[in-house]
This record gives C-alpha cells, structure tokens and sequence, in this order.
C-alpha cells in the first residue's frame, strides 16, 4: 500500500493508463516533466494557452479514434473552452446518431480555500453536471483521484475529472493492485444511523470531523462521498436518507442550482425516501458571491466544520435555526 | 481579385484533374447544386424541417478540394455543410433522409441539415457554431501525427469565422506543431448580413498566413480548377510533413443564409450579385469541359437528368423511411 498524494496519484493514474493504451496522449500548457520524460513529446505535448483549441483538438481526435486527457488545469480556465464542451464534445456523439465515441478526460482544479481569490475559486462542477453527454467525477483522496482517473480513461465518453487544489499535497495510502474505482458508485465515508452528510470533494474533511464532533454528543452521522457527480449514485444516497430521515449536503459551491440542490431533489422527489424524511433536507453551501481574497473573508463564505455541526443539530432540533435556510 | 499588393504567397502552375476525374467533379458540382435547390424547394413546401443553410454557388470549393483527397482523409466542415458531404462521398438517399427526421438519416435523425456526418468517409460533421470546426480540424490533424500516417485534415469554415479565437489558436496550433491541416476559407463576402470588410481588419483572410508562417493563397472559389489546384499544392505540403496552408477562396452565395420558412430579401448589393452571377462555378466547368472536348452538351445534360432521378430516388429513399420512435430520443447519449 504506497502511500501518495493527491497530486501524485493523479500523475500515478495518468502514467499507468498511457503505458496500458497508447491511444492515450495528453495536452497540457504545463506537462508534467516525468510523463514527458516516459512518454516523448508526441504523446506529451505543450499547448499554448489556447483552451479552446485543446480542448477541440481532443475532440477531433477522439472522433479519429484516440483517447485524449486534456489537462486545462484550473477549471477557471477551462470556461475559454465552453464552447468546445457545451457544444461539441457532450452532443458530438448523440447528434450524428452514435455514430463514434468520443473518449476524453477533461482534469479541472479548483482552488477553493487556497486565498487564491475570486476566479480561481469556483468549483465548477454544477455546471457541466448540467450538460447532457458528460460524466463528472470528483475525487477526495489519493486512492479515489487515481482509481477515478483511471476508469475516467477507459471510459468512452467525455469526462470531466474535477481535483480540489487545496489537497494536492493530502497524502494517503493506495491500493497496489489496479485500484479502479468505478464511475458512478458513492462511498460511505462513515457509517451512521442519525443523519446523513452527503459531502462533496475537500468538503468530506470537515464533514467527517463535525461527524466525530456529534459522535461525542451521541449523535451517528453517515457521511457519503459521491465520487461521482454525473452519473450520481442516488441509489446509496436515498438508502441512507431511508435509514436515517435526514439530509445535509455540503458543497463548497453557490447554492443555486448546484449538485447539492441535485441531491436534495433526488431525495425530495422519491416517495420511499421522502416519506421517511423527518427533517427538511438542508444544503450547506458556499455563500452566494465570489469568493473574496483575505482569509476572514474566505473562511467566512466557505462552509466549514462549524457549519455542518450547526446544520446537524438543527436537523435534528437540537438547535434553533439561525435565520431563513437559503443553502448556508 | 485585387491588382494591390498583398503578402499572399503566388502560386505557380496549374495541375488538372484527368478528364475521367473531371467528369466525376461535375457530376459532384451538379449533384451539390440540384440538391440544395431542392432542398429549399422541400424546405418552403414544409416537408422537411428546421433551417437550411444552402451551398449554391460554392460547389467548386468542396469538390475542388475533396478531388485531391483519399477516403482516409478527413474533412470538417461547417454550418453549410451539404456542399462537403456530398464531395467527400456521403450517401444523398441517408443526407435526404436526415433532412427528412428519419430514422435511416445519417445521424438517424437527431442532426438534421446543420449536423450531418459520415465517419466513415472521413466526414468528421457539420457543425451550428461558427470557428468550432478549426480545432476539431486540428484534432483529425494530431490523429493523423499519431497514426504516422499520411492522412490530411480540411477545415471548412466561412470568412465570419476569422473573427472567432479559436481561428487564430488554431492556426497558430497548426503551424507550431507542422499538422497536416489545409485550412478551406471559403469567402463568400457576408457573415450573415456583415461585409467582410466591417468584420476583418486585414485586406485578404489570405493575408493572415503569413503571421502564422504558412502559405496563404487566394484562389478564385467559382473556378473549381483554380481550387483543385491550390488544394493540390496545399495537400502535397501536408502529406509531405511540411505543415498546414490557407486557403482563401472568394466567392459568392446564391441565396440568402439560411432559410426556415421565408425567403428574406436579398439586401445584397445589386452589382456585386449581377458580377457573381457571371462567374456562376457550374458554367465556368461547363465551357471548360466543352471546350476541351472532356464532355459534349448532350453528356452536361445526361449528368443533370441522372442527378435528378437519383434526388426523386432519394427523396423516395426519405420518405420511406420511419420517424424514429418518441423513445429513440433517450438513445446514443453516452457510449456503453
């Protein structure tokens, strides 16, 4: 069991998967000097700042029959490409009838909680969640970044692979084996049989630690990790609701429309799971602005420990709400 | 087109297209031309749906340069895209029924006119956003690199796409990386209803290679051996590994944009359509063809009536294929 960082993991699952196919090529306006080093200039090649193009040279030549991983580093960038996804890569294979797949990793970061100011913290995801023809996956740990990489290669569709920046340097134990983790399947992070905490990205850190916090209260959190945003696992995420009757989401995103509204809406709108509901689903979010530079400031528009700990006892009326419920 | 001077590279010579090639680019040329005009024709009687973009008046850019390319080849292609289909070699019975909405259109029918494909010929798709089709061009381009084949790459696009960013990164890709690119500028004077002087600083999108070192030609676009014979050069270049080429080709659409279900008057000025009307492509070949004894009249006429009888067949072909079922819509999202 190597232990690796997230950010090596990812590498680890890059080289691994360029060595298994040489289909497999990646572009990046930053290539990684080890994969340069294995895999030549041909296979590694050094964009330009040019999103956009990246971003449709991926799409050509998967139509052409090759597995590309277009590296567009922050996802901040990767909206100069919108079009290249919006557009083309999700609705390439559906509108000309199927008639080829279009095999590409798309790897997006976010900066999230790393002072790194308004464009660079933004995570994203909702947004190409919302896009038709796109799988989302979206790693907390080592072990999932480089087992999710890896299925996210093989796949044949487009998938977009987001990395939260802030644990880039989290170490943690792999599996020696293969260690593919399969898109489309959740983790329960921590088992529980009062509330379920649905935790998304860096997010399952401090929902793990407002889980320990309650247990010494006497209060059993489930804590579930996604890993998959499209296709979602509502499968595990309603059993746990059924257990439990209680529903906090925490996504470091504006609420509007974003995946934690998803999942308060697969909960809310299935009958076996609603009926067991016996407080109103409850998301925690990123306060509705953009994400300001000074630490204060930060620290005070990203959900953290204290307010998961405050959304779990309120949902279990152990505290009186603190104001409307508005997705904080 | 312009006695100015100009950066634009000059070309030397001509090559020509072997008379049993010839006849078969007329009979592209014809097919292309009746096609769209039906087309319209079955647009306005409301029996197919949506919006057509037609290609009339800009046959001999596509067969010009699809008469230089191999079926392994690719090309991509734009918003007015029948035009590139039929030369690269698609089916018109499976373009006619994906026009119709029918389950044996190409894209069995979730594209219609805008998005029709065929892999298989190397017909990488149309596509509804303007410049989209520079970097999947590039993309058909790297493939080819990584193949170590010596397959090209054409992208098809219109002079309004020079003001979209991705035409400048491609380019720019292109040239850096040597990609087996002929970039296809297919100059019709207006993006929409803008002249291309109110949208493009440069005089010439020709003009335009030379910042991105590569050839850049002008080519008369209703000349299709002047087009034949630039493809040829800028196709040598690319299968040699010498890297990408410009082409311009100035020319003229017939009809307006698009149509859905109104013809628009033609605020195009009336001199510049009465000098494209007498540079029409079709009657340029036609007296060339005449002229050097490669086809008679009775043969031109032979052509247009089989080209008709295969539309009525298509057509036919169309309309005897199903709708697809309501539930086929749920149907080719996401590869298994």
């Amino acid at each position: 069991m190597p232990a690796l960082s997230f950010a090596n993991a990812l590498e680890t699952a890059m080289s691994e998967e360029m060595r298994r196919d040489d289909r497999v090529y990646t572009m990046s306006t930053a290539p990684s000097p080890g994969l340069l080093q294995e895999y030549g200039t041909s296979r590694v090649r050094r964009m330009p700042i040019s999103e956009a193009t990246m971003t449709g040279i991926a799409v050509g030549s998967a139509g052409c029959g090759f597995r590309p991983v277009v590296h567009w580093r922050s996802v901040t960038f990767a909206f100069m490409a919108f079009d290249q996804v919006v557009n083309q890569a999700c609705k390439i294979r559906y509108m000309f009838g199927g008639q080829r797949d279009f095999p590409i990793v798309f790897r997006a970061s976010y900066l999230n909680g790393t002072r790194s100011a308004a464009q660079h913290s933004q995570t994203g995801y909702a947004l190409y969640a919302h896009l038709a023809g796109l799988k989302v996956v979206l790693p907390s740990g080592a072990a999932d970044a480089r087992g999710l990489l890896k299925s996210a290669i093989r796949d044949n569709n487009p998938v977009v692979c987001f990395e939260p920046g802030r644990i880039d340097s989290m170490v943690e134990d792999v599996p020696d084996d293969e260690g593919l983790v399969p898109i489309g399947v959740a983790a329960v992070k921590r088992p529980g049989t009062d509330v379920t905490v649905v935790a998304l990205g860096y997010m399952l850190y401090p929902a793990l630690a407002a889980a320990e916090e309650l247990a010494k209260e006497g209060v059993s959190v489930e804590v579930i990790d996604p890993r998959t945003l499209v296709p979602l696992d509502t499968a595990t995420i309603r059993q746990s609701v059924q257990k439990t009757g209680r529903l906090i989401v925490v996504d470091e995103s504006a609420p509007t429309c974003s995946m934690a509204s998803e999942i308060a809406a697969v909960v809310a709108e299935d009958w076996d799971t609603c009926r067991q509901l016996r407080a109103p689903v409850r998301r925690v979010c990123t306060a509705a602005v953009p994400i300001p530079f000074s630490p204060p400031l930060e620290d005070f528009v990203l959900p953290d420990q204290g307010n998961i700990s405050q959304a779990i006892r309120e949902s279990l009326g152990y505290a009186q709400p603190v104001g409307a419920a508005n997705g904080r | 087109m312009t006695a100015d001077p100009h950066p634009t590279d000059v070309l030397q010579g001509a090559s020509e297209p072997d008379p049993s090639h010839a006849i078969e680019m007329y009979r592209q040329m014809v097919t292309i031309r009746r096609f769209e005009e039906l087309a319209l024709k079955l647009r306005l009687d409301d029996r197919v749906h949506g919006v057509v973009h037609p290609y009339v008046g800009q046959e001999a850019i596509a067969v010009g340069v699809c008469a230089n390319l191999r079926v392994t080849d690719r090309i991509v292609s734009n918003h007015r895209g029948h035009g590139h289909c039929i030369a690269k070699g698609a089916d018109i019975d499976r373009m006619m029924a994906e026009l119709f909405g029918r389950r044996d259109g190409y894209c069995k029918g979730k594209g219609g006119s805008m998005h029709i494909a065929d892999f298989d010929v190397g017909m990488l798709g149309a596509n509804g956003i303007v410049g989209a089709g520079l970097p999947i061009t590039a993309g058909a381009g790297v493939a080819a690199q990584l193949e170590g084949s010596d397959a090209v790459a054409v992208g098809f696009f219109g002079d309004g796409a020079t003001g979209e960013g991705p035409f400048h990164e491609s380019l720019n890709i292109a040239s850096l990386w040597k990609l087996p690119v002929i970039w296809v500028c297919e100059n019709n004077q207006y993006a929409v209803e803008t002249p291309v002087a109110s949208g493009l600083a440069a005089r010439n999108v020709a003009d335009l290679a030379a910042g991105y070192d590569m050839p850049g030609y002008i080519v008369d676009g209703n000349d299709v051996l002047a087009v034949y014979t630039a493809a040829n050069e800028a196709v040598r270049r690319a299968r040699a590994g010498e890297g990408p080429t410009l082409l311009e080709c100035k020319t003229w659409r017939t009809h307006q944009h698009a149509l859905r279900d109104v013809v628009t008057v033609d605020k195009r000025p009336a001199d510049q359509i009465a000098y494209w009307a007498a540079h029409d492509p079709l009657e340029g070949f036609e007296r060339y063809l005449l002229e050097r004894g490669i086809m008679t009249a009775d043969q031109l006429a032979d052509v247009g009536q089989t080209v008709d009888q295969d539309l009525v067949d298509a057509v036919n072909f169309a309309e005897a294929s199903p709708y697809p079922a309501p539930e086929e819509a749920l149907e080719d999202v996401f590869a298994p």
